[in-house]
C-alpha cells in the first residue's frame, strides 16, 4: 500500500515541479499578496485633512487648533472664512472634516459655561469618521482639563492641586502601537493558505478527470483510499511550506513578532490543513471541469473569509451570522495564528480552537471520503 | 464586421451559458450570496464590547465610575474579576475586548491628591476595534471626571470655570448615522462585478482551446473582432443584470440610501463592466490554460478591487507608493463613483474625472482585447 502511495506522491510532485504556472502560483503570488496587503490594509486614521473655521480668533481658540494639529492625526487643509466654503471643501474632497469654533468661544470658557465646538465630518467612511471623532474627543477633554487647572492656578493656587480628576491610562496589550499590520499579517497567512491548498487539491483530481488520465490511474491496482492519500499528502506538505513562507515574509519584512511556541502553530496548522484538504476533495467530487472547480471554490471561499473575522470583527456581525462563524475552520485558525504570533498563548488557551478544528476536519473528511469513493465508481 | 456573424456568435455564447447551469448559477446566485454575506458580515461598528472589571477598591467612587461604563451603549459589562491573572486569561481567550482596572487607592487619590488614574487594558490585536474602544473609554472617563470636578467645585464654593468644558458637536454628513454598512455596501457592488466579470470571461477563450473547439471556430469566416464582441455581449448583459440585482439588494434590503440618478449608475456600471470584461478576455486569450487564466484574472481584478479600490481600506491612509499605484486600479474610480452616487448624490459634473478615467481604461482594454485574440489566431 505505502509503495503505491509513494509512487503517486512522486508523480504529483513531478507534475507540480513541471508546471511553471504553479511556481508563480505558489511562491510569487503569496509574497506579492502579502506585501500589498500588509501595506494597503489599514484602518488607521492619520493625516485627516481638516479645514478650520475660527470665528473667535482668541488665544484659546488658537491653542485648541494647534493642539489638534500637533497631535499628528489632523492636517490643516485650509482656513475657510465661513461654513459654505468649508462645505465646498468637503464636497470636493479637499477636506475630510471641518472644525468650527464659534465667536464667543473664549468668553464662554472664561465664564465657566460649556463652549461648543462644531465638527463637520464627511462620514461616508463611517469607521474613519468615528475614529477621528474619538481623537477629537480625547484632545478636547485634555484641553478642557488643562484649561481648568490653569484657571484654578490663577484663581486659587492652593486649591489647584486638590481638584479631583480621573484620567485614563490606556494599555493596549499585544500590540502597543496599535499597528494594523500586526493584525492583518496573521490573517493574510491563514487566508492564503486556505486558497492555495484548497484549489490545488481540488484541481489535482478534477484536472485528471477532465484530461481523462483519471481512468488510467483507475486501471492501476491503486485503491480509492490510496489514491486519496496520494492526492492529499503532497498538498499537506505544500501547505506547511506555504505557511512557513508567508510567516517568513511577515516576521522578516513586516516585523510582526512571533512570540509563541512554533509547535503550537504547527499543531494548529496541521489541523487546519486537514479540514482544508477535505474541502478541496469535496469540491473535486462535485465537479467535472476545472472551471466548475474554480467557481465552486468561490462559493466556499467568500463565506469562509467573511465569517473568519479576518478583517471585520465577528462581534459586530448579526447574531445568526455569528453562529455561522462556528462552522468556519478559518475562524479557529486565525485565533491560533494571532494567539501564537502576538499573544504567546499555548495549548491551555487554544485547546477549544484545536478541538473545534479537529471536529470540523473529521466531519468534512468523512463526507468527502464517502463522496470520493462514490465519484470514482 | 458583419452583424449576422456577430449575432450568431453572441447566440452561440448565450446558448452555451444557458446549457451550463453551473455558470448561470454563478452569474446569478453569486452576486446575491455575496451581497447578503458581505453586507451582513462586513461591519466595523464596535458596539457592546465585552468589558471585564477588576475593581481593586470596591468603593462608592469606583462603583459610580463603573455605572458610567454600564450606561454606555458601547460596552457590555460582562464580569468582575479579582486578579490580573483572570483578566489576562479572559483577554487571551477572547472572552473580553477590554478590562478596566480601578486601583485600590482610587477614591483616596481622587480626594487627597487630586488625580487618580484608571487603567484601561485593551486587546490590541485588532487595532481598529482597540482604537474605537480607547476613544469610547476616554469619553466615559472624561465624563465621569467632569462630574466629580463639578461636584467638588460646588461644595468648595468655587466658580465652575470651564466646568462644562468643551462639548464636541459632530455633524456627520453623507452617512448621518455612521453606519459602516452604508459605507461598505456600495463598494461591495464593485467587488461583485469584478468577481463575476473576471470569473466568467476569463474562461471563455481558454475553454475553447482546451476543449479543442477553437480550431472549429477559426475555420469559420468569423473575424477576431466579431469573436471578441460576440463573446462579451452575453456576459455584458449578464453583468448588467447582476448590477441591477446588487443595487436592488443594497437599497431595498440593506436600506442604503441612493441619492444619485439611475442613469448615472447605469452608465458608469456599463463603463466598468466593459473594462472588467475586456481585461478578462485579454487574459483568457493570452493564456490557453483555464487554471492559469482564472487565477491570473483574479489577481488583476479581484485582488486590486478588494485591496486598492478604497472600498473598505481608505486610500488616504496608504503609504505614498501604494497610493500612487491605486491610480492605476480602474476599480478605484468605480468605487468612488458608487459611494458618491449612493451617499452623496452628486451629479455627473463632479464625477467627470472618474468617468473619464474609466472610459480611457475601457478604450485601452478594448484595444488590447482585439489585439490579443488576433495574435493567437495566427
Amino acid at each position: 500500500m505505502w509503495r503505491r502511495i509513494y509512487h503517486l506522491l512522486v508523480k504529483e510532485f513531478l507534475q507540480l515541479r513541471r508546471n511553471k504556472e504553479a511556481r508563480i502560483h505558489l511562491i510569487l503570488l503569496p509574497i506579492l499578496q502579502m506585501v500589498i496587503f500588509g501595506y494597503a490594509a489599514t484602518f488607521e486614521v492619520t493625516r485627516v485633512a481638516t479645514a478650520v473655521i475660527d470665528f473667535d480668533h482668541s488665544q484659546e481658540s488658537r491653542e485648541l487648533i494647534s493642539r489638534f494639529i500637533a497631535s499628528g492625526r489632523f492636517q490643516l487643509a485650509g482656513l475657510p472664512a465661513n461654513r459654505e466654503e468649508a462645505r465646498e471643501m468637503i464636497d470636493r474632497g479637499r477636506a475630510d472634516m471641518a472644525i468650527q469654533i464659534n465667536p464667543r468661544f473664549a468668553e464662554l470658557l472664561r465664564k465657566g459655561q460649556t463652549a461648543p465646538v462644531q465638527v463637520l465630518v464627511d462620514a461616508a467612511n463611517s469607521n474613519s469618521a468615528l475614529i477621528a471623532l474619538g481623537y477629537i474627543g480625547q484632545i478636547g477633554a485634555r484641553f478642557a482639563q488643562d484649561y481648568q487647572t490653569d484657571y484654578m492656578n490663577r484663581l486659587a493656587p492652593r486649591y489647584a492641586a486638590l481638584m479631583p480628576s480621573a484620567t485614563m491610562d490606556e494599555r493596549p496589550w499585544y500590540n502597543p502601537d496599535l499597528d494594523s499590520q500586526w493584525f492583518f499579517v496573521p490573517g493574510v497567512m491563514g487566508s492564503l493558505t486556505l486558497v492555495i491548498v484548497m484549489n490545488l487539491t481540488a484541481f489535482a483530481i478534477v484536472r485528471e478527470r477532465e484530461i481523462g488520465t483519471l481512468e488510467q490511474v483507475m486501471v492501476t491496482p491503486i485503491r480509492p483510499v490510496e489514491l486519496m492519500l496520494g492526492k492529499t499528502i503532497p498538498y499537506f506538505i505544500v501547505g506547511l511550506a506555504e505557511v512557513a513562507l508567508v510567516a517568513a515574509v511577515g516576521t522578516l519584512w513586516f516585523q510582526v513578532p512571533f512570540r509563541g511556541n512554533p509547535l503550537v502553530l504547527l499543531a494548529g496548522t496541521s489541523l487546519f490543513l486537514i479540514s482544508t484538504l477535505a474541502v478541496g476533495l469535496l469540491i473535486s467530487t462535485l465537479c467535472s471541469t476545472q472551471q466548475q472547480a474554480f467557481a465552486s471554490g468561490f462559493f466556499y471561499l467568500t463565506p469562509a473569509f467573511t465569517l473568519s473575522g479576518f478583517a471585520f470583527p465577528i462581534a459586530s456581525m448579526p447574531t445568526v451570522m455569528q453562529w455561522l462563524t462556528y462552522l468556519d475552520p478559518l475562524r479557529y485558525y486565525l485565533v491560533v495564528l494571532r494567539g501564537t504570533f502576538l499573544k504567546a498563548v499555548g495549548m491551555d488557551i487554544l485547546w477549544p480552537q484545536m478541538v473545534a478544528m479537529a471536529l470540523l476536519g473529521a466531519v468534512l473528511l468523512a463526507i468527502s471520503v464517502t463522496r470520493f469513493r462514490k465519484s470514482l465508481d | 464586421m458583419s452583424a449576422g456573424r456577430l449575432i450568431a456568435m453572441a447566440r452561440k455564447e448565450f446558448i452555451q451559458i444557458r446549457r451550463d447551469p453551473r455558470s448561470l448559477l454563478i452569474a446569478l446566485l453569486l452576486p446575491i450570496m455575496q451581497m447578503a454575506l458581505l453586507g451582513y458580515g462586513i461591519s466595523l461598528d464596535a458596539k457592546h464590547l465585552a468589558l471585564y472589571v477588576y475593581d481593586q477598591e470596591g468603593s462608592q467612587d469606583s462603583q459610580a465610575l463603573l455605572k458610567h461604563f454600564q450606561a454606555s451603549q458601547y460596552f457590555d459589562l460582562i464580569r468582575t474579576v479579582n486578579n490580573y491573572h483572570d483578566l489576562k486569561r479572559a483577554i487571551d481567550s477572547e472572552q473580553c475586548k477590554l478590562g478596566v482596572v480601578i486601583p485600590f487607592d482610587f477614591s483616596k487619590r481622587i480626594r487627597d491628591s487630586g488625580s487618580a488614574s484608571v487603567q484601561v487594558i485593551v486587546d490590541g490585536t485588532d487595532d481598529n476595534t482597540a482604537n474605537l474602544a480607547i476613544g469610547y473609554s476616554q469619553a466615559v472617563i472624561a465624563d465621569y471626571s467632569a462630574g466629580v470636578q463639578h461636584d467638588w467645585l460646588t461644595t468648595q464654593g468655587l466658580p465652575v470655570a470651564g466646568g462644562g468644558g468643551l462639548s464636541i458637536e459632530p455633524r456627520t454628513w453623507f452617512n448621518e448615522d455612521l453606519e459602516s454598512r452604508n459605507f461598505i455596501v456600495p463598494g461591495i457592488m464593485a467587488l461583485v462585478m469584478a468577481l463575476v466579470g473576471a470569473l466568467l470571461t476569463s474562461l471563455t477563450i481558454a475553454r475553447e482551446w482546451e476543449r479543442g473547439t477553437m480550431e472549429q471556430l477559426i475555420s469559420t469566416p468569423v473575424t477576431s473582432r466579431e469573436v471578441m464582441l460576440g463573446k462579451l455581449i452575453p456576459y455584458f448583459v449578464l453583468g448588467m443584470i447582476d448590477a441591477a440585482l446588487c443595487a436592488a439588494i443594497g437599497v431595498w434590503w440593506f436600506e442604503v440610501p441612493f441619492r444619485g440618478t439611475v442613469w448615472m449608475l447605469a452608465l458608469t456600471t456599463a463603463l466598468f463592466l466593459a473594462v472588467v470584461l475586456a481585461i478578462g478576455f485579454v487574459i483568457s486569450a493570452g493564456l490557453k490554460n483555464q487554471l492559469a487564466a482564472s487565477s491570473i484574472a483574479l489577481m488583476v481584478t479581484l485582488l486590486p478591487t478588494s485591496l486598492l479600490s478604497g472600498y473598505a481600506f481608505p486610500i488616504e491612509q496608504m503609504p505614498a507608493p501604494i497610493r500612487a499605484i491605486t491610480y492605476l486600479i480602474y476599480s478605484r474610480y468605480y468605487v468612488t463613483i458608487l459611494k458618491a452616487l449612493f451617499l452623496k448624490g452628486v451629479g455627473a459634473r463632479a464625477l467627470l474625472g472618474e468617468m473619464t478615467a474609466l472610459a480611457v481604461y475601457a478604450v485601452i482594454a478594448g484595444f488590447f482585447a482585439t489585439r490579443a485574440f488576433r495574435k493567437t489566431l495566427v
